[in-house]
């Protein structure tokens, strides 16, 4: 346990836990995560504001009743905003946070 | 008719009295809880995070009642009353910008910082001039926010209460109402900081959220009711009533407006494009919100609160839709306009005729409309003790105590500083709406926003993500966002040359666009960047230690 975590200084002790394995996991995972996700969301966002400004004929095309593509698309927003939040808790919760757990615990143990 | 005019007349008073009724009983529990607030209040960590034990949910309503403001209310409503679609589109900003918090920043802030945003700016920079930085930043988007709601308080109350040019109400005017709005709410939101810390600002927050939250559903529920559920004829209403037809659903009635003129096309698009991408980027960057997820025990709650936040202001963005669309349809677009130009006041008068129609008539009508003003004046208050608060944790956390004191001021000088603080930066903001309130300052905060992605967000971003980021970037990032988007909208035409700007009788702009996002945020970002590549420091030491506690929270507060 503790020749993973030497505890000679704090400095050294942050950066040995940096180049752990199970840290190097959990930051790759995270970021996989994130990351992309944000661009994601982000360009899907751009798309239906950019859509909103230049192609009005296609935005006003109605679909049911006086229901448009429009309010469709934003709508949409919403749904594709409350997935990504149940999709990301759910995935910090089974993937990031079990590591987070056993690396935290570890220094804690180290620490005293 | 004259008899009808008499009815509406006597029900104006009614609802008068009932809407201050409403209003103080919402004052004297909300005192009410400041003063027990006050007495858990003992530590720092008390006053500047409430002491770190409130729930996902309790954060997460907090959140959504210090982001639901008076203009996402009355303003988002009223803004979809008068130009349909493009309200919804504008609302749907505010809601995405979310997941910018939940995903980038939310958790690492809290696992890495104590009181303030700051914390995590300067982890492992210099300082000083790291927080002397971020403190000038929150202080500029605080006080440019608080200016835009009290003034809009201000204005809001001659039109809730039903003052009209000419009238007086207990002796005052509609313009010594204004005044005494805004120094009204300026004092209460102080007393709610100076006394009741976050702990009771928190409060203050859920219960506000909680009214909004029942109000805006009792008033979708009562307009889908009158459609019998179908969104389709309530749509198709609204584009009759709002006398503008189908475009009434479509994209372009208020934003990227098209026009004869080629250039103000597309500059009008490129405002709409520049609006979209501050809204989103800005709300992580906002020092309000940011200092929120500092009042839950664990950044998983953190999360938990995020997840929460986006739930109750996603739902309460739908709800909107339907009042807005709402309003056009039962009220009625000459109707609104005839009471204020701007469309503030749909939410209002789609209660009354909501009151009328299903509560029992006039005095159903009278009831609904006291009730959403109470909700209004309530949000505006709850926002403002937000704003202050952080501010004041700004200024004495990293201002005096990291930069004049050194970190060697004892916690007790500390809460001591931020009580003062609150007091001189709330007594500033009253002063300063007062001044302003004659001038058009809707533009403040959509300023703040940008001012907060293009300054705060990249010095965050790159502070916990980015290795060789160092006390230059920072400096670089937060001065570069902050005085290029202030500089652009200083020289838009928000503020000078055009009937609408803060001073309509003089020019002396040249940016074309009302929003700054589209060039300050990318000039932030670039900033942050040739700041940290000019400079030799490049300390990973200490960046092992931010990542290892951001992502693990080991040795959290």
């Amino acid at each position: 346990m503790t020749t993973e975590v030497p505890s000679e200084s704090s400095t050294e002790r942050y950066q040995a836990v940096q180049r752990s394995e199970d840290f190097q996991r959990l930051r790759t995972k995270l970021r996989k995560f994130i990351f992309p996700m944000t661009v994601a969301f982000f360009l899907w966002y751009l798309l239906y504001v950019f859509l909103s400004a230049y192609a009005r004929g296609f935005m006003s095309t109605k679909v049911v009743g006086n229901i448009n593509i429009a309010l469709i698309f934003g709508l949409l927003q919403f749904v594709s905003t409350f997935l990504i939040a149940w999709y990301y808790a759910r995935y910090a919760n089974r993937e990031l946070d079990p590591i987070a757990d056993s690396i935290r615990n570890k220094l804690e143990e180290g620490a005293e | 008719m004259q008899s009808h005019l008499l009815a509406a007349e006597a029900s104006t008073s009614t609802s008068r009295g009932l809407t201050i009724t409403l209003f103080l009983v919402f004052v004297a529990i909300t005192l009410g809880i400041t003063i027990w607030a006050s007495r858990q209040t003992k530590t720092a960590t008390d006053f500047y995070a409430g002491g770190r034990q409130f729930s996902g949910f309790q954060n997460g309503m907090a959140i959504g009642g210090d982001y639901m403001s008076a203009a996402s209310f009355l303003g988002i409503a009223g803004l979809i009353a008068l130009y349909g679609y493009d309200g919804f589109l504008y609302s749907i900003g505010f809601l995405v910008a979310w997941l910018v918090a939940l995903l980038l920043v939310a958790e690492f802030l809290r696992n890495s910082g104590r009181y303030t945003m700051a914390d995590v700016l300067a982890f492992r920079m210099r300082q000083r001039p790291v927080r002397s930085a971020a403190s000038l930043s929150t202080v500029v988007v605080s006080i440019f926010y608080l200016i835009a709601q009290m003034v809009g308080a201000g204005a809001l109350v001659s039109l809730l209460l039903g003052i009209k040019p000419g009238q007086t109400f207990l002796g005052m005017d509609a313009d010594t109402a204004k005044v005494a709005t805004i120094i009204l709410v300026g004092a209460l939101m102080i007393i709610y900081v100076v006394v009741g810390g976050m702990k009771g600002t928190t409060y203050v927050q859920i219960v506000k959220a909680f009214m909004l939250m029942l109000g805006a559903l009792v008033m979708t529920f009562l307009v889908l009711w009158h459609y019998k559920f179908n969104l389709s004829s309530l749509l198709g209403d609204a584009a009759t009533q709002s006398g503008k037809g189908s475009a009434f659903l479509e994209p372009g009635l208020r934003y990227g407006v098209e026009t004869a003129d080629a250039a103000k096309t597309f500059y009008s698009k490129m405002d709409l494009i520049s609006l979209g991408i501050a809204l989103v980027l800005g709300t992580a960057g906002l020092p309000h919100i940011l200092t929120r997820f500092y009042t839950v025990p664990t950044s998983r709650i953190a999360r938990k609160s995020v997840i929460w936040a986006i739930g109750i202001i996603g739902t309460f963005y739908l709800f909107t839709l339907a009042l807005g669309f709402g309003a056009a349809a039962l009220v009625g677009g000459k109707a609104i306009t005839a009471q204020d130009k701007a469309g503030n006041t749909a939410a209002p008068q789609l209660a009354q005729a909501l009151g009328i129609d299903y509560l029992g008539g006039e005095t159903g009508g009278a009831v609904l409309l006291a009730i959403i003003a109470a909700v209004a004046f309530a949000t505006i208050l709850a926002v403002v003790a937000g704003l202050t608060l952080a501010s004041s944790s700004s200024v004495a956390h990293d201002f005096y105590a990291n930069v004049i004191r050194r970190g060697n001021a004892s916690e007790r000088d500390e809460v001591r500083v931020a009580r003062i603080s609150a007091l001189v930066i709330g007594a500033v903001a009253i002063v300063l709406s007062i001044f302003a309130q004659s001038l058009n300052v809707a533009f403040l905060v959509a300023l703040a926003f940008a001012v907060a992605a293009s300054g705060n967000l990249p010095a965050i971003l790159y502070s916990l993500f980015w290795k060789r980021f160092n006390t230059s970037g920072a400096m670089w990032a937060i001065y570069g966002g902050l005085i290029s988007a202030v500089v652009l909208v200083f020289f838009s035409p928000v503020v000078s040359g055009s009937p609408t700007a803060m001073f309509p009788d003089s020019d002396w702009h040249w940016f074309p666009l009302s929003n700054p996002g589209i060039l300050s945020i990318p000039i932030g970002f670039l900033c942050g960047y040739i700041g940290t590549i000019i400079s030799k420091e490049d300390d990973t030491e200490k960046y092992a230690e931010l990542e290892v506690r951001s992502l693990t929270g080991y040795g959290a507060h």
